[in-house]
C-alpha cells in the first residue's frame, strides 16, 4: 500500500477506462453470454431459442462422447506435462553442471518457446508424414507401421510430442533458475559426507526444487489444456475417431462446425470452472504451501 | 560443480548435445525441405541435406505465394502478423500501465471492484469463450480488420499485475518529492514512473510480441478475406490446400518464415526475454 497518493477522483477512472471497457466488451459480456446460452437451446434454423434449464449440462453429463473427450484431455495433459518436464529437468541438470558453456546451451535450448503451437504441429506432422516423413521410415526399419491418420495411438503420440517439444524450453528455463538458486554449500556438505551425485540429487536437489516443480505442473497442465489448440487443429483436427478431441477443441468444433451453440456454451462454462479451479490452486497452494 | 568427475561431465555434454539435436530436428527438416524442388518429394523419404532451390522457393513465397491455396503472398501475411503483434504488445502495455497507475496511486470508490474485474480476465482464455466473443466482434462489425485482430486480445490481467508490482517497489519518497515540487499526477507518471519501469516494459514487450505473433485460433476465425490473413493462421490453410497436390517445399518455406521473427527476437534479446518470462509468472 502506498502512503503517498494523489487525491483526484475523476482521473483514476479515466486511466482505468480503456482497460475496463475492453474487459467488459470482450471478456465479461461474452462470458455472461456463454452462461446464458448454456441454458438455452436453438432450433434447427437458429431463429428461436428456448429456455431449457440445465438440460445442456445433463446432456453433457450423460454423453459418452463428452466423457471420452474428458479422458482424452486427461491423457494428453498428463503425457505432455510428464514428457516436457522430464526432458527439461534432465537438460537443466546437465546445464547446471556446466561453467563456461551455460549460456551457449541455454540459447540453443530456449528458442522453441517462440515457435507458434500451430507451426510446431505442422513441423512434426511433416516429420511423421506416413508417406514421405523420416520418422515413419525409421520406425518402418524397426518393424513399426506408423500411421497417425488411421491409428489412434499414433495420432495421440504425434500431438503429445509436438506439444511437449514446444514447452521444453519454458520448463528448462524455470528448472535451471530453480537449480541455480539452491545454495552450493548444501550439496558440498553432502558430498563431504560421502553422498554420490545420484544420492545428492534425490535427497537435496529434488526436494529443494519442489516449489519450481509444483509451479511448472500447474502451468503445464494449463498449457496442455488450453494453449495446444493450434497443435491439434494444424495436425489431427481431433481425429481419428475423436482420439485427440481435447475439450477446448470440442468447444470450438461443436460451436462453429457443429453449430450446436447450447452445448458449446455449456462446455465453455465447464471449462471456465476448470480454469477457475486451476487458478485458485496456482495462487493458493503453489505460492503458500511450498517453501522457497 | 561440487567435485571433479570427468565421466559425469562427459555424460552431461552428451545429454545436452543430444537434447539440442532433438530440439532442432524439426526445424532442420523443415529448412532442408524448403530448399528442394517439388519433384524431390515424389520419391520416398525427404532428403536430409539442403538442395539448390533456397532462393527460388523463398522469393516465390514472399512475392507471389501459392495462388491455388487461396492465400496471399507470405510477405503480406507477415506484414499483417507484424501489425497484429505490435498492436497487441503496445496496446496491452499502454492500457495496463495506465490502469496499474490508477490502482496503486489513487484511492477511489469501487477500487477493489475495478481490480477484480481486471483480475477475472486471467480466468477466461479466448479459446474457452470463443463462440460468444466471436459473436460480439461480428456484431461490432470488426471482422476482417486490424482492430478486430488485436483489440479483443489486449486486455490483460498479467501485465496489470506486473506493473502494479513494479510501482509498489518504487519508494514513496519519490512521490513526495515530486508533489513538493508541484508535479501533478500525470507529470509524475510521465517523468518518474515510466522512465523507472523502462526495462520492465521492454521485457514485457518481448513476451507480448511473441504472444501476438503466434495467435492462431482468433485470426483464423475472424479473417475471411485473404487481405487480413496472418502467417501463423494462413499456413494451415496452405497445408490444407496442398494436401491433394503436395507442395511441401513451399509450406515448409512458409513455416520457416513464420517462426523467423519471434525466434530472432528470443535469441537476440535473450536477457530481456528471460526477465519477461520470469516476471509475468510471478
Amino acid at each position: 500500500m502506498k502512503r503517498t497518493i494523489f487525491s483526484n477522483q475523476l482521473l483514476p477512472w479515466l486511466l482505468l477506462a480503456p482497460q475496463l471497457i475492453i474487459t467488459f466488451i470482450f471478456f465479461l459480456w461474452p462470458a455472461a453470454q456463454a452462461v446464458r446460452q448454456s441454458f438455452l437451446r436453438e432450433d434447427a434454423f437458429g431463429t428461436r431459442s428456448t429456455f431449457v434449464g440445465f438440460e445442456n449440462f445433463t446432456y453433457l453429463w450423460n454423453s459418452p462422447e463428452y466423457f471420452h473427450s474428458l479422458k482424452v484431455t486427461a491423457v494428453f495433459a498428463i503425457s505432455v506435462t510428464i514428457l516436457s518436464m522430464g526432458v527439461a529437468l534432465l537438460l537443466a541438470i546437465a546445464v547446471d553442471r556446466m561453467i563456461k558453456s551455460t549460456r551457449v546451451y541455454t540459447t540453443l535450448l530456449v528458442w522453441p518457446y517462440a515457435v507458434a503451437p500451430a507451426v510446431a504441429g505442422i513441423l512434426w506432422w511433416f516429420i511423421f508424414n506416413p508417406t514421405i516423413g523420416i520418422m515413419p521410415y525409421l520406425l518402418g526399419q524397426l518393424g513399426y507401421d506408423w500411421n497417425h491418420i488411421s491409428s489412434k495411438t499414433d495420432a495421440m503420440l504425434l500431438v503429445v510430442i509436438a506439444s511437449a517439444w514446444k514447452q521444453i524450453s519454458y520448463n528448462f528455463l524455470f528448472f535451471l533458475a530453480g537449480l541455480q538458486s539452491i545454495p552450493g554449500s548444501l550439496r558440498e556438505a553432502a558430498a563431504i559426507d560421502g553422498a554420490g551425485p545420484v544420492r545428492r540429487f534425490f535427497d537435496i536437489t529434488f526436494p529443494l526444487l519442489s516449489p519450481t516443480t509444483f509451479f511448472l505442473l500447474v502451468v503445464n497442465i494449463v498449457y496442455a489444456m488450453f494453449d495446444t489448440f493450434g497443435v491439434i487443429d494444424a495436425t489431427t483436427e481431433g481425429g481419428p475417431a475423436q482420439a485427440t478431441n481435447i475439450m477446448v477443441y470440442k468447444v470450438y468444433f461443436d460451436g462453429f462446425i457443429g453449430q450446436n451453440i447450447g452445448s458449446s456454451a455449456a462446455q465453455s462454462v465447464v471449462l471456465m470452472m476448470l480454469v477457475l479451479m486451476l487458478t485458485v490452486v496456482q495462487f493458493r497452494f503453489v505460492e503458500k504451501k511450498v517453501a522457497y | 560443480m561440487i567435485e571433479n568427475r570427468p565421466g559425469l561431465n562427459l555424460l552431461a555434454h552428451a545429454t545436452l548435445i543430444l537434447g539440442v539435436c532433438i530440439v532442432a530436428l524439426p526445424v532442420w527438416v523443415a529448412f532442408v525441405a524448403s530448399t528442394h524442388g517439388a519433384t524431390d518429394f515424389m520419391s520416398g523419404t525427404i532428403p536430409m541435406w539442403p538442395g539448390p532451390h533456397l532462393v527460388e522457393n523463398y522469393s516465390k513465397m514472399l512475392g507471389a505465394g501459392v495462388s491455388t491455396s487461396g492465400t496471399p503472398p507470405v510477405g503480406t501475411m507477415m506484414f499483417n502478423s507484424l501489425i497484429m503483434a505490435l498492436s497487441i504488445a503496445i496496446g496491452k502495455i499502454a492500457i495496463s500501465v495506465l490502469s496499474a497507475f490508477a490502482v496503486v496511486y489513487f484511492r477511489f470508490p469501487f477500487r477493489g471492484l475495478a481490480f477484480w474485474c481486471i483480475f477475472i480476465t486471467l480466468m477466461l482464455p479466448v479459446e474457452v469463450r470463443i463462440v460468444p466473443t466471436f459473436q460480439v466482434v461480428a456484431d461490432l462489425g470488426l471482422l476482417n480488420s486490424y482492430a478486430g485482430l488485436s483489440v479483443p486480445l489486449i486486455a490483460s490481467a498479467t501485465a496489470t499485475f506486473l506493473f502494479r508490482q513494479v510501482f509498489l517497489t518504487i519508494p514513496d519518497e519519490l512521490t513526495e518529492a515530486a508533489r513538493i515540487d508541484g508535479a501533478g499526477p500525470m507529470k509524475f507518471f510521465r517523468d518518474i514512473l515510466l522512465p523507472l519501469s523502462r526495462t520492465n516494459i521492454a521485457a514485457l514487450f518481448v513476451i507480448l510480441f511473441i504472444y501476438g505473433w503466434n495467435q492462431y485460433l482468433w485470426p483464423l476465425l475472424i479473417t475471411t478475406s485473404s487481405d487480413y490473413y496472418t502467417i501463423v493462421a494462413g499456413i494451415k490453410r496452405m497445408a490444407d490446400a496442398v494436401d491433394g497436390l503436395p507442395q511441401w517445399h513451399l509450406v515448409m518455406a512458409t513455416a520457416m518464415l513464420a517462426m523467423l521473427p519471434p525466434v530472432a527476437v528470443v535469441i537476440g534479446m535473450q536477457r530481456l526475454f528471460v526477465k519477461g518470462l520470469v516476471e509475468t509468472e510471478k
